[in-house]
């Protein structure tokens, strides 16, 4: 079974602790500038909103890489950069509809969220739940329970 | 680690940046921000100067848990020498500027001398350079970060800024960084002002490191699960920000009311932490959005919250309609209590206006109150005020005096002063309620004794963030004393005030107090920093801090005869609750606290506690 990362902008609160644990985990330091999940801040309607990559099925990345260095990870399913494949075009980074493939100057290669090999370090230091790795066939399940306990049976039984 | 080792040294005079190392020898004794920031400035300041000339240095202090996933380590500081006091002045902001400058490779920014036209500094990583700031100058700190991401097209960029206020040299301007978080108090606005610098704006792709990797994230996973289970930083804080207080200290009898003539507000619920939560009549809505966190905290005190779309203030004003940073407890307090206002989408407007430029809106809300009452005495009239009857209760009061303020326009120039010099110039410098100059915050001290004498005797003027001893003597925290008594709070004060210097210094949110002690802290700062930073080592180290800045305080000639308090909290009892027919018994703590302190009768540090402390 695959897990998938399910952001939920409801209960985030733009503390930025899994910016910190993303560049840990790819980079030995704590540098939000090399996070390749990012918190965006809409002041003016008081919302945060966790954003990475959603591990597309069919990738656009994967497809439009010429050198074939974005590969799926059979145990994970998720959609990783080989850097000694990468010669850091960037088509991919044109090609991803979302704009979750980045580009690491230093290194000369792409960078993209590869679900730190099935244990991604974004969710396990976020304070919140905001971010959580779930079942990937049920991405809505937390969602669909929330729903499920605003029923109100008492009502539908009249 | 922890630290950068790096310090940027910006001469605004001669227009030059200019990096230098860190000296460690003196981070090996004052951690950090406050603490090393106090430390390289009684080093290179005469205590004399005048705090808004070119002589006077601003410093831009982080901690070495600044920027690191240490839950709250957001902190930095802004180190001068007051505005509003001509006291040592140290002002704590959150947001994400702080962790930015560390992540950018530096720990602090020592500005010196004055430059000739308005400027702003761009720090990207190692570069750092001085570039005119003369079309943002007369624009608030909203409109500043709005400008300098469009000119850099860099919105990862983080910016600190001066608004309207600190441009007109307001003695109680503010630092404003990431829209509404604010190194608050003592003027250190005005200072900036007063340097004709406008904004630091800040991106930074180096990132920070700690010492010990392993136990770091070991030891500050366990301190966060603390701040979770607790029920003030896991529930409280996060669901009513400090704002859940008001309806507390006002059952307290410890809410000062309208400048302190009353220690309860009728109306106390209106404008309280639940009052936010209420939807309102016109749309349905509570005031507050949500929730906010600083950078790297996990308890996310901050308020997010909007203004009626209805509401007189803003009905015209389609800019005002979006959410920003809302009421905490002291600005609800200052702008609401102590004025006699129960309009909370007026205070919010007014709080809307302290953040857009930079006004502190503890000392601005005192200070109206003051005049409030000068002019229902008749010592200030309408000729004064421009017709406007400034009432005690008057929402429209508030909310046209916080412009007036910020623009320096009218009345608004007298309130500019502080309540201190206004208070003088009206003949009534009684009626101002401040220490050393600074207006003291939202607790009563005739109804919590130990705050008496946390005002009288902090360093940078009356505060609540030196000794926060509502803590103890209110929530509990970490042993319930009594509020009416008087004993044991001399060593009560001492301990707060020698652990938050400590904190202060770390880059941690005093906020995090609520829930560790410096138990909790300290294999924190041990893990992060290179060195062995043992308990002794810090608490020795917050009384050293303590020292430092009261010798620079009596070497800029404010000596024990300023460690009282306005004549009307230890000569006018309590008019009704709990502590009705008290007042603050300063007298029996303040000569204890000295002794304690290795202080003469006379509250100077002696020979033997300097050597002691190694000063």
């Amino acid at each position: 079974m695959y897990r998938s990362l399910t952001l939920d902008p409801e209960k985030c609160t733009g503390c930025l602790q899994c910016e910190m644990a993303c560049s840990w985990e790819y980079e030995g330091h704590f540098n939000p500038a090399h996070s390749r999940i990012k918190i965006f801040a809409f002041h003016q309607e008081g919302r945060f909103v966790p954003y990475t990559c959603t591990q597309c099925a069919d990738a656009w990345c994967k497809n439009a890489c010429p050198v074939e260095a974005i590969q799926i990870n059979a145990e994970t399913g998720a959609k990783e950069v080989v850097e000694n494949l990468c010669v850091g075009c960037k088509v991919c980074t044109i090609a991803c509809p979302f704009g979750t493939v980045n580009y690491d100057h230093a290194r000369g290669k792409v960078m993209k969220c590869d679900l730190c090999g099935g244990d991604p370090a974004c969710a396990r230091a976020c304070p919140t739940g905001a971010i959580t790795f779930v079942d990937g066939d049920w991405p809505g399940y937390e969602k669909m329970r929330q729903w499920a306990e605003r029923t109100d049976n008492l009502a539908s039984a009249q | 680690m922890g630290w950068q080792k790096k310090v940027l040294r910006v001469d605004l005079t001669a227009g030059t940046c200019t990096a230098e190392p860190l000296n460690m020898e003196w981070a090996d004794r004052y951690l950090g921000q406050r603490g090393l920031a106090t430390k390289y400035f009684v080093e290179e300041v005469d205590p004399r100067v005048d705090p808004l000339s070119p002589e006077n240095k601003l410093i831009f202090a982080t901690g070495p848990l600044t920027g690191t996933p240490a839950s709250t380590g957001a902190r930095y500081s802004v180190i001068t020498k007051g505005a509003l006091t001509g006291a040592i002045a140290c002002s704590n902001s959150g947001g994400y500027f702080g962790a930015e400058l560390k992540f950018a490779g530096w720990d602090m920014i020592i500005f010196e001398g004055r430059a000739e036209q308005p400027v702003y500094l761009l720090v990207i990583d190692d570069e750092a350079r001085l570039l005119p700031a003369g079309e943002l100058w007369g624009k608030g700190t909203w409109e500043t970060e709005k400008a300098l991401h469009e000119r850099h097209q860099e919105p990862q960029l983080r910016i600190s800024s001066i608004g309207r206020a600190g441009e007109n040299l307001v003695r109680y301007a503010c630092v404003v960084n990431d829209l509404h978080r604010a190194a608050g108090r003592s003027g250190v606005g005005a200072v900036m002002g007063s340097k004709n610098l406008k904004a630091i704006a800040v991106h930074g792709t180096k990132g920070t490191q700690v010492a010990d990797p392993e136990r770091f994230f070991q030891v500050v996973g366990e301190k966060k699960r603390i701040l979770a289970e607790n029920a003030v930083t896991g529930q409280g804080l996060p669901t009513y920000g400090t704002q859940v207080l008001m309806n507390i200290i006002n059952e307290l009898g410890a809410l000062p009311t309208r400048n302190a003539r009353d220690v309860q507000f009728e109306s106390a619920d209106k404008v309280s932490g639940e009052a936010m939560h209420e939807p309102r009549g016109s749309e349905g809505k509570p005031n507050l959005v949500r929730n906010q966190a600083c950078f790297g905290c996990t308890i996310a005190c901050g308020r997010i919250a909007r203004i009626d779309k209805q509401h007189y203030t803003v009905i015209n004003k389609p800019e005002y309609w979006g959410a920003s940073g809302g009421l905490e407890y002291e600005n609800a307090w200052s702008m609401g209590p102590d004025c006699g206002v129960d309009d909370l989408d007026a205070m919010t407007y007014a709080n809307f206006i302290c953040n857009e430029h930079g006004i502190d809106p503890i000392s601005f809300g005192a200070t109206l109150a003051a005049a409030m009452e000068l002019y229902e005495i008749g010592a200030i009239t309408d000729e004064q005020t421009g017709g406007l009857p400034l009432r005690f209760g008057s929402a429209e009061a508030l909310t046209t005096m916080v412009e007036a303020v910020a623009n320096g326009e009218g009345f608004g120039k007298d309130l500019g002063l502080g309540s201190k010099l206004l208070c003088e110039k009206y003949g009534h410098p009684d009626l101002s309620m401040s220490v050393k100059g600074q207006e003291f915050p939202a607790y009563d001290p005739r109804g919590i004794q130990g705050m008496g004498l946390t005002y009288a005797t902090s360093n940078r003027g009356a505060c609540h963030l030196r000794s926060y001893t509502v803590s103890s003597e209110v929530l509990g925290i970490p042993e319930k004393t009594d509020p009416h008594t008087t004993e044991g709070k001399p060593a009560l004060v001492k301990a707060f005030q020698d652990v938050t210097a400590a904190v202060d210094s770390s880059g941690l949110c005093l906020f995090s107090t609520f829930a560790w002690s410096l138990e909790d802290i300290q294999p924190q700062i041990d893990a992060a920093c290179e060195g062995d930073w043992s308990l002794d080592k810090l608490m020795e180290m917050g009384e050293r801090i303590w020292n430092l800045e009261r010798r620079f305080n009596l070497a800029a000639g404010i000596d024990g005869s300023q460690d009282r308090l306005p004549k009307r909290l230890v000569s006018e009892p309590a008019p009704t609750g709990p502590a009705k027919g008290m007042v603050n018994r300063l007298d029996e703590m303040l000569p204890e606290y000295y002794s304690l302190r290795g202080w003469t009768p006379e509250g100077v540090p002696t020979p033997e506690t300097l050597e002691r402390l190694e000063l």
